[in-house]
């Protein structure tokens, strides 16, 4: 039945406060069927606590969601028969081994005890921890011990997996197997709803992005259409002599559309995401004898995104982790 | 977006695998609340399999109480360690076995401090299946220390007169009991911060409900207000049926007491602990 509806999570004006704070002040969501949605923002800003109400873990204090069709709060049961979590502390146990996580999941789901075996070794084997599958879990690597949390995830392929944060904390190695599994599971069918403090995750993954700040939604749309509104990319220059900063900004005002000075009074950048025109640019200003440091051409960062969507910078709000309470 | 295999350096998951993997499970039916209560309590076994030293805490303890009381105290106030022996044996029996109790809130606030419990209570699984079936593990181990005291009694030349049977259903209320009482140690293993906190808490409330009790000496010999507390504390209730028990002269009504008072702690508490374990 949920496969009718065009809507995995339908949620609106979400509240939930924790004493004097609103850690969630108002979400409204929307994700397709089918899709991997990427809810974005820093530490604080509400990720967690969105999630933890779409999977049933809080009440909310105010609005109402719909999960594959079924209430959070009134059908609960029903959505926690159909959704997955793998939550932002790994959510496996970490005194049991590999394989007696799987088969503790397997067991609780209703598979049996056979079943739930063959299951176990399947996924092991699937998700390459095979030979670690009889060592106990707080011995894994932080990437073993995701991908694990991600197979424990889909003993019973879930028909909407929450993921919050997969990949902090990860090296780039990790951070892409965990990509690769995830899209796999998209490539099956599994609905994703992905909280992430990285752009560049967002960006390869999403298909849709809502960003998150202060317990609201100040943005939302598909990656292209949220880099675009900060600018796509940009070219970053460094000088080795800063008083050549205005005769640089003259150069890539005329190379390019629009300069920026940065705070450091040696350096510019300007909005850029064609590599050939940046060369341009770089070519123009040594030709005019700007002297050049460096340069390079990059995404805009998470803090460029903040920085436009909400003139202040993402650091600020990472003063306080968000901890299940 | 995958269509470049050769780029990828993830020996880590086999994507093929992985989508067989995801597409091979046609979803069960749901697992019934006796089923993923006794998952739990194998959960609490698997533990004690891989750090079985967390047993020592549940067999040194008793057996040092066991040794102590019987020969620094067992002349002093018995007249002769033998005669103490059968007197404090039932009595630290169930003496160890509650003090084992306040481990199970323990683990269950050390529980919490972990994100395997979110997964959990994800699941659509009887809701406080999670807290019955580690207080069934546990219960295997509080039948751990208490069998630890009955053989270190034989062997100290403790001869009940029951028999077997007597000692088996000695044991058995004193695990009823401990089930009951450890809903209140999982309600503040809940309710307080840390582990220690809770630790120091539990010991806190057992020490004194154990020890103002007729577990190590005769009621008779105290003060009449103490005297009065002792005669009503379940735990003396309890130490006097077990003692019946292994003697084969336990009166009906000791063990009625001991049976209510375990349903009614487990009648508050457990709705409590589960209202609580779904909040945390």
């Amino acid at each position: 039945m949920s496969a009718d509806s065009p809507l995995a999570i339908e949620a609106t004006g979400l509240v939930k406060s924790f004493g004097e704070t609103r850690a969630v002040d108002g979400v409204d969501l929307a994700v397709r069927t089918g899709s991997v949605y990427g809810v974005l923002g820093p530490n604080g800003a509400g990720k967690t606590t969105t999630i933890r109400m779409l999977a049933t873990l809080l009440r909310p204090d105010a609005g109402s969601a719909r999960v594959l069709g079924h209430d959070i709060v009134s059908e609960a049961d029903a959505v926690r028969g159909l959704v997955s979590l793998t939550g932002q502390l790994a959510s496996v146990d970490e005194d049991l081994t590999g394989r007696e996580n799987l088969i503790l999941l397997g067991r609780l789901l209703g598979l049996r005890r056979p079943t739930a075996k063959a299951r176990a070794g399947e996924l092991l084997d699937a998700f390459g921890l095979a030979d670690a599958a009889g060592r106990l879990v707080k011995h894994y690597s932080g990437g073993m011990r995701r991908r694990l949390d991600i197979a424990a995830s889909i003993v019973v392929t879930p028909d909407l997996m929450f993921l919050d944060e997969p990949t902090t904390g990860l090296d780039p190695r990790s951070r892409n197997q965990v990509w690769e599994i995830v899209r796999s599971l998209v490539a099956e069918g599994t609905t994703i709803l992905l909280c992430t403090q990285y752009l560049d995750e967002a960006d390869q993954l999403a298909d849709g992005i809502a960003v998150i700040d202060h317990g609201r939604v100040i943005a939302e749309g598909t990656p292209g259409q949220l880099k675009a509104s900060v600018g796509s990319g940009a070219l970053h220059v460094r000088l080795l002599d800063p008083e050549q900063r205005p005769e640089a900004a003259r150069v890539l005002e005329r190379s390019l559309d629009g300069v920026h000075l940065e705070p450091d009074p040696a350096a510019l950048s300007a909005p850029c995401s064609d590599a050939d025109r940046a060369a341009e640019a770089v070519a123009d200003l040594a030709r005019a004898g700007v002297r050049i440091a460096g340069f390079s051409l990059g995404q805009p960062s998470l803090d460029e995104v903040f920085l436009a969507l909400t003139g202040h910078a993402a650091e600020e709000e990472a003063s306080e982790e968000e901890l299940p309470v | 977006m995958s269509t470049a295999p050769t780029t990828r350096s993830a020996p880590g998951a086999d994507e093929a695998a992985v989508r067989k993997a995801l597409s091979s499970t046609p979803r069960p039916p749901r697992a019934s609340a006796v089923s993923t209560a006794l998952t739990f309590g194998w959960r609490g076994m698997l533990k004690v399999k891989h750090v079985p030293e967390q047993l020592l805490d549940v067999t040194i303890t008793p057996v040092m109480f066991v040794l102590m009381f019987t020969y620094l105290f067992g002349g002093a106030i018995a007249g002769s360690t033998g005669e103490y022996l059968d007197y404090i044996l039932p009595g630290i029996l169930v003496m160890s076995v509650l003090f084992t109790t306040v481990y199970s809130g323990v683990a269950l606030n050390t529980d919490l401090t972990k994100g395997v419990v979110d997964r959990f209570r994800s699941l659509p699984i009887w809701r406080p299946s999670p807290l019955v079936g580690s207080l069934l593990g546990d219960s295997v181990r509080y039948l751990i220390a208490g069998t630890v005291i009955v053989v270190l009694g034989v062997i100290l030349g403790y001869r009940p007169d029951a028999g077997i049977p007597g000692v088996i259903a000695a044991l058995a209320l004193v695990i009823v009991f401990a089930f009951g009482l450890s809903w209140v140690f999982t309600t503040l293993g809940l309710l307080l911060r840390s582990p220690n906190a809770v630790m120091n808490a539990g010991f806190m409330g057992i020490f004194p409900v154990t020890f103002l009790s007729n577990v190590f000496v005769e009621p008779e010999t105290l003060p009449s207000v103490l005297e009065a507390f002792v005669n009503v504390n379940p735990v003396s209730v309890l130490a006097t049926a077990s003692r019946g028990l292994m003697e084969g002269n336990a009166e009906a009504g000791d063990i009625a007491i001991v049976l209510a008072t375990a349903a009614a702690l487990t009648a508050v508490f457990a709705p409590l602990t589960t209202r609580l374990y779904r909040r945390a």
